[in-house]
Formats: C-alpha cells, sequence, structure tokens
C-alpha cells in the first residue's frame, strides 16, 4: 500500500515528507513514542492545572476569573507575604523603639536600618509635598539645607512628624497664626508696600528709604513680636528668619507683598497613627540625616 | 535562481484521495543493550570518567585559606554574601564579567576541539555519556552482557530477575543520591551543609535542589540516555556545523571494507573489503547506530566501536583500524583510488579559534592580575541637586561607596581638590566643615557614607569639577574620583 508518489531519499533511504527547501528534503522519521506519551501527559497536566488554579480569565457576564479548587491568589500570597516581612521586621523596629534617636543615628547598623526604612516611608509619604531627597518647593520647605521653621534637632523633628503643623484635630500640633494683614483691614494697602520694602531692607534689596522709615514703627507694633526686631525669626512660634537668603514663597517684593497682605500659614497633617512609632523614628532620623540635622 | 517548492499535499491536483501514510507517525523506543567493549579507548573512557567523577565529588570538600571570617572553601558560590571563589580568584557581583569571559574561553575551547577532534566532548567527558556509562557498568554489574541483559529482559519476572532488577535500581539510586547531594555542596561550606543535610538544618533550597538533581541523573542516565543527545541536545546540532571534512571523527573507512560479506578461515581476501559483517561495532554502540552508514547525528564519537573493530581484526588476522579517528576527505581520497593529503591540524578555523582563545585567555589573565582590591563610586545627589544654606553657601550632597576587597581593614583619608574654599562633612562622623578626614573601611566588606561638600555661591560658575582623593594612611595607595559640585545659577 505504497504511495505511488513516495519520494525516498537517496542517502538515508528513508521517505521524505516531500517538501523541499534549497532542494534540502525533510525526511518522514516517525516521532518517538514517548515524546506523543510526554505530550498526553502534558494535556493531562494541563487540564488538572485548570481545575485546581486559576485559569481562566473574567469573560463578560462571569463576574470574576475561575478561583480554582486550591484558591491559589497572588495578591494573598503577596498579602500574606507583606505580613510575614512585618513581622519579621518587628525584631529591628522594636530596637529602635527601644532605642533614642540619638542612639539610632550614632549606632552605625541601627543607623543604617533606620535610613532603608525611612528613605521609602518618605518616597511613599513625603515625597509629594517635599520633594524626593527633600529638596523642597514653593511653599514646602527644603529639608536639606540648614534653615528650619519650627525645629532641626532630632527630637524637634519628630515631635513635627508626629503632630503635625497647623493639624487642625491634633491637639498637640505646632500651631501660630500669622495675620491676613491686608485682607482682614488691619493695615492699608500702602503700608502692605511700606512693610515689604522693610522686609526686603533685611537683605538690602530695599530702594524705597522712605518706605522703610515709614514702616518701621509698623514693624515694631505688628511683626516684631514675632519675627524679631531685627528679622531674625523666632522658631517657637514657626516664624521664619527673614534676613537669611532662602525664602520659601519666593523671593520677589510682589512675594513678599502678598505674604503680607494674605498671610500664609501652611499645613503639614500629623503622622501619629498614621504610622507607627518605629515608622516616625525613622523617618525622624532620615529627615534629620538630608543634611540639615542640628 | 533560488526554488522553494513547498509541496504540502503530494497527492493535490491528481485526483483520487490521499492514500492512508504507509508510516506510523511514532514508534516505540529501541532499546539498546551496549556490549562492554575492550581496548585502549575503552580504557581511556574508564580514566576520564574516573577523572572527572572524582572531580566532581570531591572538589567542594578542598579548603583553601584565605583569611579570617572569609569561607575557606576552594570553589564556592556564596550566593548569601554575593560572590563565588574559585582557589585564588575571588568574583565579586562587580566583576560578573569574569564568569561571562570564563564561559566564551570555555566555548571557545569547545569549537577548537571539535574543529580538531570531532564530538570528543560528547564521547568522554559530557556529563550525560559520563553517568550513562556509569550506569551500564553498573546494570552490566547486576544483569550481565549484552546478551544476558536481552534474555533477562525477555524472561518472564522470577527471583532472580527480581533481585538483579531491584539491585540496579538501588545502586542507580545511591549514585544519583550522591551526585545530587554533591551539588548543593558547592553553594554551601561543604561540612556544615552535608551535616546540616541530615539532621534537618539545610536550607530548604538544599533539599529542593538535591532531589531534582537526585532524580535528573537516575532518569537522564538510568532511562533516558541516547534519547538526550538524540532529541533534547542542541549541542549535536552545533557541533554538526562546527564539525568539518577535515575534522577528525570516528570514521568506518569504507574505502578498505567494502564490499562487506562474512568470511569463512581459509578463504581468500581478494576482491573484497576487510568487513567481515560481524556487527559487533553495532552490538557495543551506546546509541544504537551503524557506524558503517557514515556520519551521523546520533553518533557521540565515544569510539568504542574501534575498540571492538581492532579486537575482531586482531582475531581473524588483518590489519586493526578499520574503524579508526579519521578525516572524511582523506577516507573519500583513498576510495577514489588517491593517496590522501596529510593531515592538517593547522587550518583558517582552528588558528582562528587559537587565536581568539589566546587572546580572551589573556585579557582574562591581565584582569585578574590588575584587579583593583579596593574600589572608589561617588554618586552625586540628583534630588536635591544643591541647597542653598542660610549663610548663602551652596551645598552639594553625594554618596561615597568604599568596596574593600582585601582582607584587612583599611584607613583611608578623604580629601578635595579642586573646589576653592570647599569644606565637608559625612553623615554619622561628624564633625561639621573639615578638609580632609579619616574612614576606617572593615575588611572584605562595603561601605556607604553620604558626604556634604559645602562651597561658596559663585554665580558665574553653575558647575564645578572636582577630585576627591581617598588615600590610604598606611600603604599610600590612593584613588582619584572626579565629580561635580552644582550651584544655582
Amino acid at each position: 500500500m505504497s504511495d505511488p508518489s513516495e519520494d525516498i531519499d537517496a542517502h538515508s533511504g528513508v521517505e521524505t515528507t516531500g517538501h523541499s527547501w534549497d532542494g534540502i528534503k525533510e525526511l518522514n522519521n516517525p516521532l518517538p513514542r514517548w515524546w506523543l506519551i510526554s505530550w498526553y501527559i502534558s494535556i493531562v497536566w494541563a487540564i488538572g492545572y485548570m481545575i485546581v488554579m486559576p485559569a481562566i480569565p473574567a469573560l463578560p457576564g462571569m463576574g470574576t476569573n475561575t478561583l480554582g479548587v486550591w484558591g491559589q491568589s497572588d495578591r494573598t500570597n503577596v498579602a500574606t507575604a507583606v505580613t510575614e516581612l512585618k513581622t519579621e521586621r518587628q525584631a529591628s523596629s522594636i530596637t529602635l523603639l527601644d532605642a533614642s534617636l540619638e542612639e539610632i543615628e550614632s549606632d552605625r547598623e541601627l543607623q543604617q536600618f533606620a535610613l532603608a526604612m525611612g528613605e521609602s516611608l518618605f518616597g511613599d509619604n513625603c515625597a509629594t509635598c517635599h520633594g524626593a531627597g527633600g529638596r523642597g518647593a514653593k511653599g514646602y520647605p527644603i529639608l536639606a539645607d540648614d534653615i528650619w521653621l519650627w525645629d532641626g534637632t532630632l527630637d524637634g523633628i519628630e515631635t513635627t512628624l508626629r503632630y503635625g503643623i497647623r493639624h487642625d484635630s491634633n491637639d498637640q500640633t505646632r500651631f501660630s497664626m500669622m495675620p491676613r494683614f491686608g485682607r482682614d483691614g488691619i493695615l492699608t494697602s500702602s503700608q502692605v508696600d511700606d512693610l515689604a520694602e522693610y522686609v526686603l531692607n533685611f537683605s538690602d534689596r530695599s530702594h524705597d528709604h522712605a518706605a522703610v522709615t515709614r514702616a518701621a514703627p509698623i514693624w515694631q507694633a505688628q511683626c516684631a513680636s514675632c519675627h524679631g526686631e531685627i528679622g531674625t525669626g523666632d522658631r517657637s512660634v514657626g516664624a521664619p528668619n527673614l534676613t537669611d537668603a532662602e525664602w520659601l514663597y519666593g523671593s520677589e517684593p510682589r512675594d513678599i507683598r502678598e505674604t503680607i497682605y494674605n498671610a500664609r500659614n501652611s499645613h503639614m497633617p500629623a503622622w501619629e497613627g498614621r504610622l507607627d512609632d518605629a515608622s516616625i523614628k525613622a523617618l525622624a532620623v532620615y529627615v534629620h540625616t538630608l543634611g540639615g540635622g542640628e | 535562481m533560488t526554488k522553494v517548492t513547498l509541496n504540502l499535499h503530494p497527492s493535490a491536483g491528481k485526483g483520487g484521495p490521499t492514500p492512508p501514510p504507509a508510516k506510523p507517525l511514532y514508534e516505540k523506543r529501541r532499546q539498546i543493550y551496549p556490549k562492554l567493549a575492550h581496548g585502549n579507548f575503552r580504557m581511556v573512557k574508564w580514566v576520564v570518567m574516573a577523572v572527572s567523577l572524582g572531580v566532581y565529588y570531591l572538589i567542594p570538600w578542598l579548603r583553601w585559606n584565605r583569611g579570617e571570617g572569609i569561607p575557606n572553601q576552594a570553589v564556592l558560590a556564596d550566593f548569601g554574601s554575593e560572590k563565588f571563589y574559585f582557589f585564588f580568584i575571588e568574583i565579586w557581583p562587580q566583576d560578573i564579567h569574569y564568569l561571562a569571559g570564563l564561559l566564551i574561553f570555555a566555548s571557545l575551547g569547545l569549537f577548537l576541539v571539535t574543529s580538531l577532534l570531532g564530538r570528543v566532548w560528547c564521547g568522554y567527558t559530557c556529563p550525560q555519556t559520563v553517568w550513562t556509562d556509569l550506569y551500564i557498568w553498573v546494570e552490566r554489574a547486576f544483569e550481565g552482557d549484552r546478551a544476558a541483559r536481552i534474555r533477562l529482559d525477555k524472561a518472564p519476572m522470577s527471583a532472580n530477575k527480581l533481585i538483579r532488577k531491584t539491585g540496579k535500581h538501588v545502586v542507580w539510586l545511591i549514585i544519583a543520591f550522591w551526585t545530587g547531594g554533591a551539588f548543593i555542596l558547592y553553594w554551601h561550606d561543604a561540612p556544615t551543609v552535608a551535616r546540616g543535610w541530615f539532621t534537618g538544618e539545610a536550607p530548604l533550597s538544599a533539599y529542593w535542589f538535591a532531589g531534582i538533581l537526585t532524580l535528573m541523573t537516575y532518569f537522564l542516565a538510568g532511562y533516558l540516555r541516547e534519547q538526550v543527545c538524540t532529541h533534547m541536545c542542541p549541542w549535536p546540532r552545533i557541533q554538526g556545523a562546527l564539525t568539518d571534512e577535515h575534522a577528525l571523527n570516528v570514521t568506518y573507512r569504507y574505502d578498505r571494507g567494502e564490499p562487506r560479506a562474512p568470511h569463512r578461515k581459509g578463504e581468500s581476501w581478494e576482491e573484497r573489503g576487510d568487513c567481515i559483517d560481524c556487527n559487533q561495532c553495532v552490538q557495543v554502540c551506546p546509541v544504537g547506530i551503524d557506524i558503517r552508514d557514515g556520519p551521523q547525528l546520533e553518533c557521540i564519537h565515544c569510539a568504542l566501536c574501534i575498540d571492538a573493530c581492532d579486537q575482531m581484526m586482531t582475531r581473524i588476522g588483518r590489519p586493526t583500524a578499520l574503524i579508526a579517528y579519521d578525516t572524511d576527505v582523506a577516507v573519500a581520497t583513498r576510495a577514489a583510488g588517491q593517496t590522501p593529503p596529510k593531515h592538517r591540524l593547522l587550518r583558517a578555523r582552528t588558528l582562528l579559534y587559537t587565536g581568539l582563545l589566546v587572546i580572551i585567555g589573556a585579557l582574562m589573565v591581565f584582569g585578574l592580575s590588575t584587579k583593583a582590591t579596593f574600589e572608589v563610586n561617588i554618586l552625586k545627589d540628583r534630588s536635591p541637586p544643591f541647597v542653598r544654606l542660610s549663610s548663602g553657601d551652596i551645598r552639594n550632597g553625594y554618596t561615597l561607596k568604599l568596596v574593600n576587597k582585601t582582607t584587612i581593614s583599611r584607613d583611608m583619608t578623604l580629601s578635595i581638590e579642586g573646589l576653592d574654599e570647599a569644606t565637608f562633612r559625612i553623615i554619622g562622623i561628624d564633625p561639621e566643615g573639615v578638609t580632609s578626614l579619616n574612614l576606617q573601611v572593615p575588611p572584605h566588606g562595603v561601605d556607604r557614607y553620604r558626604i556634604l561638600v559645602t562651597a561658596p555661591a559663585n554665580d558665574s560658575d553653575p558647575q564645578t569639577t572636582f577630585t576627591l582623593h581617598i588615600t590610604d594612611t598606611e600603604n599610600g595607595e590612593s584613588h582619584a574620583n572626579r565629580t561635580s559640585f552644582r550651584r544655582p545659577n
């Protein structure tokens, strides 16, 4: 019963498939049987796999993908792994809890741990406003420089983190309120202009000496109690030093005028309750080592 | 002009239904019962087996003193601390290109050997060949040689058969376990992991890999054998492309052997070839082919047919080497009645491979002998690129990474050159505002520091390139690293 069109390879005496590529022909050798058996086994395996594992995606009308009898779920696995990791880290977190901030920063191993933890926490929670590496933005202080509105010590940073700034629902939050001098009619518009010249004069940038002279008594009456006689600020009330090179809301005369007219009074949330104590400590150490720590 | 014909339906257009295929689509595996060969090549194979298995099983137990606190195992892939130890060579993650170099060197070595001597790798040293050979040796010890094994397999089950078969599988499994067990010794301290394996203290991966390697050895060497070479391994295909008509391959000299025919004692040898069709070459073949069919994909060039044929030729009083290491071109020339040219070892491709081997080898030796034992990396902070301090000065942050590959603690001095009026401090190691600072780098370790460099503002110079010098206080070894200082402009 052989095919009359059968093509026999002269060299090997084996029938060819009749396929020819540049004169090279494919021999029609039979497949090893164990290959075929392996293939059947893979089919059985695939069916078993579809039964025990999630295999069919959520098609229209199904609501969810098939879950499989083993209930395997990557989502659940990740959640379990995260829980396990937290338990595992508990050991080190406890050391962070027990150690003082100074101890954490001076112990090289604890410091490395706190910094690694702090860096990722900072990225998740703080960098949105303060920028990666604490580079800051208009209205959001740079954390890498040596200028602090409230406190740049380890403990001070921890306090700020824990209770926030002007955070309504926290009793211990850092609080102060600069009046809206122009908007609330405390000062006239021209007095605000004069005061702006007075503030510029701290950094020798005023060109209107008459205005500076006019503003001097206003400064003494309205501003000096918080920002100091000579504008060096007061950290206990978060009043910035107006004589240094850094301006949180911009250094241009109109920026300064707007601050006096409308006031700024920015907010930072209290992290107590949102982050655990070990995380807050790690963050405090991280922020302290960004470069400005006192 | 190239013509491609793809005739999927040979009978299409001729009318009438396609007749059913004459051959089945798949076939049962033909069981191979290799006969024991005697001779020089068999002896060489026993020696190679003993040496290579000895190397594999014993190397993890060799010790190599590297100093306090560093593993003293001569060959160790230490994943935990991300280091690879090979006698005096130590590969850190940043030296990974040496491993690539080693692999390139090994492949070029294989290319060279293949172009000179054909598939000697397959025939003598491939683990699949070596372990299969060992397993067949065990099989022979329990079930006898070829004829006895064929008889035993055909015989119905009996106490004798059961004992012989059971014994064989037990020994196979012991060898398999020994093989899988030796594998994990390369990844951990051998004595520790060997003891821990039995007391339940070894890492889970050690059990897992020992188990996988045990099963793989048992199935690949015990059952799959030549099927691995013929149907799974890509190497026969690659070697097929690397060998050529000038390579020495195990070859049946058809110019001398043909026409073959059985021969009775006293008959004339005139008008016929030396091959007496005794089939000994086929019986000893571990892959079950007939070498007289010419070069074949399945042939692993183990040369056992040479031994078998030589033995038979000696017995009937004819010259040996009817099957021998020979080149295709020599056999073809002789068959055409001419004298074959002298065998040329120096050919374009062997010279090319040798040249490349020498170049890669020289590069590796040069690289390894001049490999830095102390590395300094400095990475400038990208965010913030700079900060302005209350004094108006500008500060930049850097991460300094020091890699100490030596086994002693190093005292290094840090100083800055090329940045006017610059001072620096290192977080965690105050004080502020110094111009040079000492750092201690632990032996065999990596240390990271954050450095803050402060310099006066200068609107006309937004970016200054400067040099950070790290100098060993004891031997004066100095590393200069250039980086930049950014200012607002």
